[in-house]
Protein backbone atom coordinates (compact mmCIF):
# COMPACT_ATOMS: atom_id res chain seq x y z
CA UNK A 1 0.00 0.00 0.00
CA UNK A 2 1.21 3.86 -0.76
CA UNK A 3 2.36 5.51 2.29
CA UNK A 4 0.37 8.37 1.70
CA UNK A 5 -2.88 6.35 1.38
CA UNK A 6 -1.51 4.61 4.43
CA UNK A 7 -1.08 7.29 6.66
CA UNK A 8 -4.27 9.05 5.51
CA UNK A 9 -6.48 5.21 6.49
CA UNK A 10 -4.11 5.34 10.38
CA UNK A 11 -5.06 9.42 10.46
CA UNK A 12 -8.82 8.81 10.16
CA UNK A 13 -8.81 5.61 12.38
CA UNK A 14 -7.21 7.94 15.15
CA UNK A 15 -9.45 10.44 14.27
CA UNK A 16 -12.49 8.06 14.54
CA UNK A 17 -11.19 5.93 17.78
CA UNK A 18 -10.59 9.55 19.81
CA UNK A 19 -13.55 11.36 18.80
CA UNK A 20 -16.21 8.39 18.81
CA UNK A 21 -19.21 9.59 20.44
CA UNK A 22 -20.75 11.73 17.48
CA UNK A 23 -24.14 11.44 18.00
CA UNK A 24 -23.50 13.48 21.09
CA UNK A 25 -23.17 16.41 18.41
CA UNK A 26 -27.10 16.27 18.10
CA UNK A 27 -27.37 15.77 22.04
CA UNK A 28 -25.04 18.50 23.13
CA UNK A 29 -23.66 16.56 25.83
CA UNK A 30 -19.94 15.25 26.33
CA UNK A 31 -18.70 11.77 27.09
CA UNK A 32 -18.18 11.21 30.64
CA UNK A 33 -16.61 7.94 30.77
CA UNK A 34 -13.18 6.52 32.38
CA UNK A 35 -11.64 6.90 28.85
CA UNK A 36 -11.62 10.68 29.76
CA UNK A 37 -8.76 10.39 32.48
CA UNK A 38 -6.32 9.68 29.82
CA UNK A 39 -5.28 11.94 27.24
CA UNK A 40 -5.29 11.80 23.37
CA UNK A 41 -1.38 11.76 22.28
CA UNK A 42 -2.42 14.02 19.89
CA UNK A 43 -4.67 17.53 20.10
CA UNK A 44 -7.90 17.24 21.12
CA UNK A 45 -10.58 19.58 22.66
CA UNK A 46 -12.26 17.86 25.90
CA UNK A 47 -15.01 19.81 25.54
CA UNK A 48 -15.70 18.29 21.66
CA UNK A 49 -18.95 16.23 22.35
CA UNK A 50 -17.52 13.51 20.49
CA UNK A 51 -14.08 13.49 22.41
CA UNK A 52 -13.40 10.07 23.89
CA UNK A 53 -10.34 11.68 25.70
CA UNK A 54 -8.33 14.37 27.68
CA UNK A 55 -6.44 17.07 25.52
CA UNK A 56 -2.92 16.66 26.88
CA UNK A 57 -2.54 20.99 26.60
CA UNK A 58 -6.15 21.61 28.16
CA UNK A 59 -5.59 19.10 30.98
CA UNK A 60 -1.94 20.34 32.06
CA UNK A 61 -2.85 23.86 32.08
CA UNK A 62 -5.74 22.27 34.03
CA UNK A 63 -3.61 20.75 36.78
CA UNK A 64 -1.03 23.46 36.78
CA UNK A 65 -4.26 26.27 37.11
CA UNK A 66 -5.54 24.25 40.09
CA UNK A 67 -5.61 24.99 43.44
CA UNK A 68 -3.86 21.60 44.82
CA UNK A 69 -0.93 21.87 42.09
CA UNK A 70 1.44 24.15 40.01
CA UNK A 71 2.73 21.16 37.55
CA UNK A 72 1.15 17.88 36.58
CA UNK A 73 3.78 15.38 36.24
CA UNK A 74 0.90 12.95 35.16
CA UNK A 75 0.43 14.78 31.52
CA UNK A 76 4.21 15.59 31.29
CA UNK A 77 5.13 13.01 31.90
CA UNK A 78 3.19 11.42 29.44
CA UNK A 79 4.05 13.62 26.54
CA UNK A 80 7.83 13.03 27.30
CA UNK A 81 6.89 9.54 27.02
CA UNK A 82 4.94 9.40 23.69
CA UNK A 83 7.71 12.51 22.72
CA UNK A 84 10.62 10.54 23.55
CA UNK A 85 8.81 6.99 21.77
CA UNK A 86 7.29 8.58 18.98
CA UNK A 87 7.91 12.49 18.31
CA UNK A 88 6.37 14.34 15.71
CA UNK A 89 5.20 11.18 14.31
CA UNK A 90 1.90 11.86 16.46
CA UNK A 91 1.73 14.79 14.18
CA UNK A 92 1.72 12.96 11.18
CA UNK A 93 -0.35 10.22 11.60
CA UNK A 94 -2.32 10.67 14.78
CA UNK A 95 -3.67 14.14 15.72
CA UNK A 96 -7.16 14.76 15.02
CA UNK A 97 -6.22 18.53 14.33
CA UNK A 98 -3.59 17.68 11.95
CA UNK A 99 -5.93 15.26 9.37
CA UNK A 100 -8.66 18.46 9.45
CA UNK A 101 -5.70 21.04 8.87
CA UNK A 102 -4.72 18.71 5.63
CA UNK A 103 -8.07 18.48 4.83
CA UNK A 104 -8.62 22.73 4.43
CA UNK A 105 -5.41 21.97 2.73
CA UNK A 106 -6.95 20.00 -0.28
CA UNK A 107 -9.22 22.82 -1.17
CA UNK A 108 -8.17 23.99 -4.61
CA UNK A 109 -6.13 27.81 -4.27
CA UNK A 110 -2.83 28.92 -4.80
CA UNK A 111 0.11 27.46 -2.06
CA UNK A 112 2.42 29.30 -0.76
CA UNK A 113 5.44 28.17 2.01
CA UNK A 114 5.48 29.74 5.39
CA UNK A 115 8.91 31.80 6.19
CA UNK A 116 10.77 30.05 8.84
CA UNK A 117 10.71 32.35 11.28
CA UNK A 118 6.95 32.54 11.98
CA UNK A 119 7.84 28.60 12.77
CA UNK A 120 9.90 30.11 16.55
CA UNK A 121 6.08 31.38 17.53
CA UNK A 122 4.31 28.07 18.92
CA UNK A 123 7.53 27.84 21.17
CA UNK A 124 7.03 31.19 22.66
CA UNK A 125 3.13 30.17 22.84
CA UNK A 126 4.29 27.17 24.78
CA UNK A 127 5.74 29.34 27.14
CA UNK A 128 3.52 32.18 27.99
CA UNK A 129 0.08 30.62 27.34
CA UNK A 130 0.77 27.18 28.76
CA UNK A 131 3.22 26.86 31.10
CA UNK A 132 3.39 30.20 32.39
CA UNK A 133 0.01 32.28 32.55
CA UNK A 134 -2.07 29.08 34.26
CA UNK A 135 0.32 29.69 37.28
CA UNK A 136 1.49 32.92 37.55
CA UNK A 137 -2.28 34.82 36.73
CA UNK A 138 -4.20 33.46 39.52
CA UNK A 139 -7.14 34.77 41.01
CA UNK A 140 -7.45 35.49 45.23
CA UNK A 141 -8.53 31.59 45.24
CA UNK A 142 -5.13 30.95 43.73
CA UNK A 143 -6.67 29.45 40.59
CA UNK A 144 -5.32 30.18 37.36
CA UNK A 145 -7.29 30.03 33.75
CA UNK A 146 -5.72 27.90 30.74
CA UNK A 147 -4.71 30.39 28.74
CA UNK A 148 -3.80 28.95 26.02
CA UNK A 149 -7.40 27.45 25.84
CA UNK A 150 -9.33 30.76 26.78
CA UNK A 151 -7.56 32.95 24.53
CA UNK A 152 -5.93 31.01 21.18
CA UNK A 153 -6.87 27.33 20.67
CA UNK A 154 -8.88 26.97 17.29
CA UNK A 155 -9.60 23.86 17.71
CA UNK A 156 -11.49 24.49 21.26
CA UNK A 157 -13.42 26.60 18.87
CA UNK A 158 -14.33 24.33 15.86
CA UNK A 159 -14.97 20.86 17.91
CA UNK A 160 -15.92 22.40 21.35
CA UNK A 161 -17.49 26.28 21.35
CA UNK A 162 -19.57 25.85 17.89
CA UNK A 163 -21.12 22.66 18.14
CA UNK A 164 -21.99 23.65 22.12
CA UNK A 165 -22.90 27.03 21.19
CA UNK A 166 -25.08 25.62 17.94
CA UNK A 167 -27.06 23.19 20.70
CA UNK A 168 -27.24 25.23 24.19
CA UNK A 169 -29.16 28.49 23.94
CA UNK A 170 -28.07 29.28 27.52
CA UNK A 171 -24.56 28.98 26.08
CA UNK A 172 -25.06 30.78 23.15
CA UNK A 173 -26.88 33.72 25.02
CA UNK A 174 -23.29 34.07 27.22
CA UNK A 175 -21.09 34.86 24.10
CA UNK A 176 -19.18 37.74 24.08
CA UNK A 177 -15.82 39.53 23.20
CA UNK A 178 -13.76 36.11 23.93
CA UNK A 179 -16.47 34.07 21.76
CA UNK A 180 -15.40 36.73 19.04
CA UNK A 181 -11.87 37.05 19.00
CA UNK A 182 -11.71 32.85 19.35
CA UNK A 183 -13.90 33.34 16.25
CA UNK A 184 -11.57 35.40 14.32
CA UNK A 185 -8.68 33.49 15.58
CA UNK A 186 -10.42 30.46 13.83
CA UNK A 187 -11.44 31.76 10.95
CA UNK A 188 -7.87 33.23 10.31
CA UNK A 189 -6.32 29.45 11.10
CA UNK A 190 -8.53 27.86 8.87
CA UNK A 191 -8.17 30.41 5.96
CA UNK A 192 -4.35 30.08 6.33
CA UNK A 193 -4.94 26.21 6.40
CA UNK A 194 -5.90 26.49 2.95
CA UNK A 195 -2.72 28.63 1.55
CA UNK A 196 0.02 27.06 3.83
CA UNK A 197 -0.06 23.51 4.86
CA UNK A 198 -0.70 22.85 8.62
CA UNK A 199 -0.28 26.37 9.32
CA UNK A 200 -1.40 25.44 13.01
CA UNK A 201 1.21 23.03 13.56
CA UNK A 202 3.82 24.94 11.84
CA UNK A 203 3.21 28.40 13.64
CA UNK A 204 0.76 28.26 17.13
CA UNK A 205 0.37 24.62 18.58
CA UNK A 206 2.17 24.02 21.78
CA UNK A 207 1.80 20.47 21.92
CA UNK A 208 3.82 20.30 18.09
CA UNK A 209 6.38 22.39 19.79
CA UNK A 210 7.00 20.31 22.56
CA UNK A 211 6.99 17.17 20.27
CA UNK A 212 9.30 19.11 18.12
CA UNK A 213 11.63 19.57 20.41
CA UNK A 214 11.68 15.67 21.77
CA UNK A 215 11.78 14.76 17.68
CA UNK A 216 16.05 15.63 18.36
CA UNK A 217 16.26 12.61 20.55
CA UNK A 218 13.23 10.60 19.81
CA UNK A 219 13.30 6.52 18.99
CA UNK A 220 10.90 6.50 15.79
CA UNK A 221 13.23 8.54 13.79
CA UNK A 222 14.12 9.24 10.07
CA UNK A 223 17.70 8.81 8.97
CA UNK A 224 19.64 9.24 5.42
CA UNK A 225 21.64 6.83 4.20
CA UNK A 226 24.70 8.96 2.81
CA UNK A 227 26.13 6.37 0.79
CA UNK A 228 23.22 5.86 -1.63
CA UNK A 229 22.17 9.86 -1.12
CA UNK A 230 22.76 11.68 -4.75
CA UNK A 231 22.03 15.11 -3.25
CA UNK A 232 19.28 15.29 -6.11
CA UNK A 233 16.89 17.81 -3.62
CA UNK A 234 13.84 16.04 -4.41
CA UNK A 235 13.15 15.23 -1.11
CA UNK A 236 13.24 18.89 0.28
CA UNK A 237 11.44 19.80 -2.79
CA UNK A 238 8.48 17.34 -1.59
CA UNK A 239 8.48 18.06 2.11
CA UNK A 240 5.20 20.45 2.87
CA UNK A 241 6.52 21.05 6.15
CA UNK A 242 9.52 22.98 4.41
CA UNK A 243 12.65 20.57 5.69
CA UNK A 244 15.49 19.48 4.16
CA UNK A 245 15.81 15.52 5.02
CA UNK A 246 18.99 15.48 4.02
CA UNK A 247 20.57 18.43 5.46
CA UNK A 248 18.39 18.21 9.34
CA UNK A 249 16.90 14.57 9.93
CA UNK A 250 16.06 15.61 13.27
CA UNK A 251 14.39 19.16 12.60
CA UNK A 252 11.82 19.93 15.01
CA UNK A 253 9.31 20.63 11.93
CA UNK A 254 9.64 17.09 10.82
CA UNK A 255 6.14 15.19 11.01
CA UNK A 256 7.77 11.88 9.68
CA UNK A 257 5.34 11.38 7.32
CA UNK A 258 7.14 9.90 5.13
CA UNK A 259 6.61 12.22 2.09
CA UNK A 260 10.41 12.49 1.26
CA UNK A 261 11.54 8.50 1.50
CA UNK A 262 8.51 8.06 -1.30
CA UNK A 263 10.11 10.62 -3.42
CA UNK A 264 13.64 9.70 -2.86
CA UNK A 265 14.76 7.58 -6.34
CA UNK A 266 17.47 6.11 -4.80
CA UNK A 267 15.85 4.68 -1.31
CA UNK A 268 17.94 6.33 0.85
CA UNK A 269 15.46 8.13 3.57
CA UNK A 270 14.00 5.95 6.26
CA UNK A 271 11.68 6.28 8.96
CA UNK A 272 11.32 3.76 11.56
CA UNK A 273 12.47 2.38 15.04
CA UNK A 274 16.25 2.43 15.01
CA UNK A 275 19.31 2.38 17.98
CA UNK A 276 21.55 1.56 15.44
CA UNK A 277 23.95 4.61 14.83
CA UNK A 278 22.66 6.85 11.95
CA UNK A 279 24.61 6.19 8.57
CA UNK A 280 28.05 8.25 8.05
CA UNK A 281 28.67 10.71 6.07
CA UNK A 282 31.15 9.72 4.05
CA UNK A 283 30.30 9.21 0.32
CA UNK A 284 28.60 12.44 -0.68
CA UNK A 285 31.38 13.51 -3.32
CA UNK A 286 32.05 13.12 -6.88
CA UNK A 287 29.88 10.07 -7.36
CA UNK A 288 26.66 10.99 -6.00
CA UNK A 289 27.50 14.17 -8.27
CA UNK A 290 27.44 11.91 -11.15
CA UNK A 291 24.30 10.15 -10.56
CA UNK A 292 22.63 13.17 -9.95
CA UNK A 293 23.30 14.28 -13.43
CA UNK A 294 22.44 11.14 -14.88
CA UNK A 295 19.33 11.35 -12.93
CA UNK A 296 18.48 15.46 -14.58
CA UNK B 1 29.05 1.68 18.50
CA UNK B 2 29.57 5.91 18.10
CA UNK B 3 30.04 7.67 21.01
CA UNK B 4 27.47 10.23 19.75
CA UNK B 5 24.83 7.51 19.59
CA UNK B 6 25.68 5.86 22.76
CA UNK B 7 24.99 9.55 24.54
CA UNK B 8 21.52 9.50 22.36
CA UNK B 9 20.58 6.43 23.93
CA UNK B 10 21.42 7.32 27.67
CA UNK B 11 19.47 10.65 26.84
CA UNK B 12 16.60 8.51 25.50
CA UNK B 13 16.44 5.74 28.45
CA UNK B 14 17.08 8.95 30.86
CA UNK B 15 13.92 10.67 29.49
CA UNK B 16 11.65 7.36 29.28
CA UNK B 17 12.79 7.28 33.49
CA UNK B 18 12.41 10.23 33.96
CA UNK B 19 8.74 10.20 32.30
CA UNK B 20 7.67 6.90 33.87
CA UNK B 21 8.12 7.71 37.27
CA UNK B 22 6.55 11.41 36.84
CA UNK B 23 3.51 9.56 35.59
CA UNK B 24 3.61 7.18 38.48
CA UNK B 25 4.01 10.68 40.92
CA UNK B 26 1.41 12.44 39.61
CA UNK B 27 -0.90 9.58 39.78
CA UNK B 28 -0.19 8.74 42.91
CA UNK B 29 -1.12 12.29 43.79
CA UNK B 30 -3.98 12.46 42.61
CA UNK B 31 -3.60 14.68 39.23
CA UNK B 32 -5.66 12.11 37.24
CA UNK B 33 -8.78 12.79 38.94
CA UNK B 34 -8.46 16.98 38.22
CA UNK B 35 -7.75 16.18 34.76
CA UNK B 36 -11.01 13.48 34.48
CA UNK B 37 -12.96 16.18 36.42
CA UNK B 38 -11.94 18.76 33.77
CA UNK B 39 -12.47 16.52 30.79
CA UNK B 40 -15.74 15.52 31.72
CA UNK B 41 -17.69 18.94 31.92
CA UNK B 42 -17.67 21.59 29.49
CA UNK B 43 -15.02 23.73 29.77
CA UNK B 44 -16.07 27.28 29.10
CA UNK B 45 -12.54 28.64 28.38
CA UNK B 46 -11.64 26.00 25.49
CA UNK B 47 -15.20 26.84 24.31
CA UNK B 48 -14.97 30.57 24.44
CA UNK B 49 -17.08 31.69 26.83
CA UNK B 50 -15.02 31.79 29.98
S1 LIG C 1 1.36 20.41 15.69
FE1 LIG C 1 -0.36 20.25 17.11
S2 LIG C 1 -2.22 20.32 15.89
FE2 LIG C 1 -0.48 19.93 14.52
S3 LIG C 1 -0.46 17.73 14.34
FE3 LIG C 1 0.99 18.25 15.97
S4 LIG C 1 -0.21 18.16 17.88
FE4 LIG C 1 -1.66 18.20 16.16
S1 LIG D 1 11.17 15.62 6.06
FE1 LIG D 1 10.08 13.92 5.06
S2 LIG D 1 9.02 12.84 6.73
FE2 LIG D 1 9.62 14.87 7.51
S3 LIG D 1 7.81 16.18 7.15
FE3 LIG D 1 9.18 16.42 5.38
S4 LIG D 1 8.44 14.92 3.86
FE4 LIG D 1 7.54 14.35 5.87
Amino acid sequence: MKNAVKRKLIQIAAFGFTNSHMTNFVSGKLYTGKWKQFCNPGLNCYSCPAATLACPIGAMQAVAGSMQYNFSFYVVGFLLAVGVLLGRFICGWICPFGLVQELFYKIPSPKFRLPRIFTFVKYGILVVFVVVLPVAATDYMGMGQPAFCQYICPAGTLFGGLPMTATHPELRAATGFLFGLKMTILILTVLACVFIFRFFCKTLCPLGAIYGLLNKISIYHLDVDRHSCIKCGKCAHTCKMDVDPVKTPDSAECIRCGACAAACPRQAIRLGFRLSEPHAAQNGGADSRTEANKLQ
Amino acid sequence: MQPSNKKRILVQCAFLIAAVLMIVHGTGRGEIATVWNKAVNICLECIGLG
